[in-house]
């Protein structure tokens, strides 16, 4: 969870410095919800994710540097640079990608459990979106379909509470987004998602379900956004108090002092760690920061195999 | 020794023979399986392949393209159906963001073997929703490839080419040439995707035309054979890619092109055909060259006025007139 919170503070740094082209998405504070999914897949399981979505490629085990170098338009990146923050995708992980059109990635994961159960892999396809995605066609045909098909789907609903700059009861009338799971007649779990091992525990079992032929789960994770829509936006529409309230419901000061209290850790040796990944972090960052722009010859490649 | 067979049959015999061939071929699609398709175009592949591999999904085109790119991804070879193809506009996202940058924007790290079938094209008074040749909305996304066979051996040939092809084929079926009868050549049968061919062999006009107004060029060629005009009629098959040398090599010997297409002029492949030849290659023509198109309008739905709307033969002849004598 450090390893993604520093990544994003470095990212947002970068942009104020002026390195960083186009726009971000960042995803501090809802940091448990990556981890404590991906944490408990096996190698073989697939993600797909949002443009909010450098914690889940993170959290999956993409590397530091080149998860930067593609941020930062870099042939050492992920994707040679042609993707960007909005498209970090590691196959070679499970990392089919993150997507920038809003539930535009559900269909995707979908067919990557048609794929598990077809070929009989055993795999689970997991699925990462926002509240606001719910609201999209693309998640209602998902929902069903893997429903119908009884395919290896786990849908992770990341309520962070804004779809863009709209909180989500502005534009959302069921009070529980997990409800919708009963529409497909799919099995729903609420979790804390600033609780990484509840979210780990809730996560094993719809691989369990997933895993043994019983179909797709739909799990709502409540959790925060912390920063603001994309780098353009200050966040200046949230209520009085409300980010100082979730700040102190911080899933890794939580995790930290769940660590310290069960005597696994001492906040000094804990902070030390912290100090560790931070540094792990720059060095990754300015290691990308080093490397090459892509050749010019190579943006005529990959449009066809 | 060749088969006799119809356009329909030829696609339900390719993806037989596709599906039989590769364990990784699997079908999708609202009314694919037990009804065996919409249009009779599956018939008899559930009974066949059994319902793992030719698979009913629920009215859900985003999630069926999607669920082809996820699938294609992980190693299947898989083959949607979206019916009309007008329904590619439910699905466009899942189309043109999705399926074709899907390869470029990971960088290369994934093949997208995907066939999308749609039927497609005007002229059976199905309506405006149900009838637009939409294979020129594609045109201008990178990344898909396009077919547009018109006989049943091209139909059967490209098909199982673009199930066998590691990038996305559109393959667009025209409504009113189901039952169009042709033979099957020898042997696998197989059309690379971009190769044009031949029609009808002449040498004063080049037509180029597809689909439906293929056989009507071939039609309009034959009367123009009593006019002592020798008319040669290219069919590119494939508009993504355009085999451009075929009809750069007929014009070689004709000079003069008559461009055919069921669609509206701007944003077509006919016009980007016209444009890449007189920017490119401009004194191959002795006169102008000619774009028979149909309306800028929907497709409307009466049959005098949907007749009126698609190019007729007696609008490309004249075309071919006006050309050789200029």
């Amino acid at each position: 969870m450090w390893r993604i919170r520093h990544f994003e503070d470095e990212v947002k740094a970068m942009f104020a410095r002026g390195l960083l082209r186009g726009s971000t998405h960042l995803c501090q504070g809802q940091e448990a919800v990556s981890v404590g999914v991906c944490s408990v897949l096996q190698p073989g399981d697939t993600t797909t994710c949002t443009y909010r979505g450098h914690g889940v490629v993170l959290a999956m085990g993409a590397r530091l540097d080149r998860s930067f170098g593609e941020l930062l338009g870099r042939a050492g990146g992920l994707c040679g640079g042609k993707g960007g923050s909005m498209h970090l995708a590691d196959l070679s992980l499970g990392v089919l990608g993150s997507n920038a059109i809003v539930g535009g990635h559900l269909p995707t994961a979908v067919g990557a459990g048609l794929a598990a159960q077809y070929l009989e892999t055993g795999a689970v396809s997991v699925a990462f979106f926002g509240d606001g995605a719910t609201n999209i066609g693309a998640f209602h045909e998902s929902c069903n379909l893997a429903a119908v098909w009884r395919l290896p789907v786990i849908f992770v609903l990341e309520n962070n509470h804004y779809g863009e700059y709209s909180p989500v009861a502005s534009t959302t009338l069921v009070e529980h987004l997990v409800d919708r799971a009963s529409s497909y007649a799919m099995a729903g779990s609420s979790v804390d998602g600033n609780d990484v091992s509840a979210v780990r525990a809730t996560t094993r079992d719809a691989i369990a379900r997933a895993r043994a032929g019983d179909g797709p789960t739909l799990i709502e994770a409540d959790t925060y956004r912390q920063q603001g829509h994309s780098r353009s936006d200050p966040a200046t529409y949230r209520p009085e108090g409300e980010l100082d309230a979730w700040v102190k419901w911080d899933p890794i000061s939580r995790l930290s002092q769940s660590v310290v209290a069960a005597g696994l850790a001492s906040d000094e040796e804990l902070a030390e760690l912290g100090l560790e990944v931070l540094g792990e972090v720059k060095t990754a960052a300015e290691a990308a920061l080093g490397w090459p722009e892509p050749e010019a010859a190579s943006r005529f490649e990959d449009v066809y195999a | 020794m060749t088969t006799e067979v119809n356009y329909r049959e030829a696609i339900a015999m390719a993806l037989a023979d596709e599906l039989e061939a590769d364990p990784r071929v699997v079908l999708i699609g609202e009314d694919v399986g037990a009804a065996g398709g919409v249009f009779k175009s599956t018939a008899g592949l559930f009974e066949r392949f059994g319902a793992s591999r030719v698979r009913d999904t629920p009215i859900s085109e985003q999630a069926i393209v999607g669920a082809a790119l996820g699938a294609a991804i992980m190693g299947l070879r898989p083959v949607a159906e979206i019916m009309f193809a007008d329904f590619a506009g439910v699905c466009f996202d899942q189309i043109a963001n999705q399926l074709a940058k899907y390869r470029y924007m990971t960088g290369g790290q994934a093949r997208v073997p995907v066939t999308v079938r749609m039927a497609n094209g005007a002229g059976a008074g199905f309506a405006a929703q149900h009838s637009q040749p939409v294979e020129n909305w594609f045109l201008n996304i990178p990344g898909l490839k396009i077919a547009v066979p018109a006989t049943p051996a091209d139909m059967y040939g490209l098909l199982r080419s673009a199930v066998k092809e590691d990038n996305p084929v559109l393959v667009f079926e025209h409504k009113n040439l189901f039952g169009m009868k042709g033979a099957l050549p020898e042997g696998d049968g197989l059309v690379p995707l971009g190769l044009a061919d031949i029609a009808r062999a002449g040498r004063d006009v080049t037509v180029v035309a597809t689909q439906q107004m293929r056989y009507r060029a071939l039609e309009a060629a034959e009367l123009l054979e009593a006019s002592n005009i020798h008319v040669e009629v290219v069919d590119p098959r494939t508009l993504v890619p355009f085999d451009d040398r075929t009809v750069i090599e007929s014009l070689t010997r004709t000079a003069r092109l008559v461009v055919v297409q069921e669609a509206p002029v701007d944003g077509s492949w006919g016009a980007s055909l016209i444009a890449r030849i007189v920017t490119e290659d401009w004194s191959l023509l002795d006169a102008p060259p000619a774009l028979v198109a149909a309306d800028a309008t929907p497709v409307p739905f009466a049959g005098a006025l949907e007749a009126l709307w698609l190019p007729s033969v007696e609008r490309i002849v004249e075309a071919v007139e006006r050309t050789v004598s200029y």
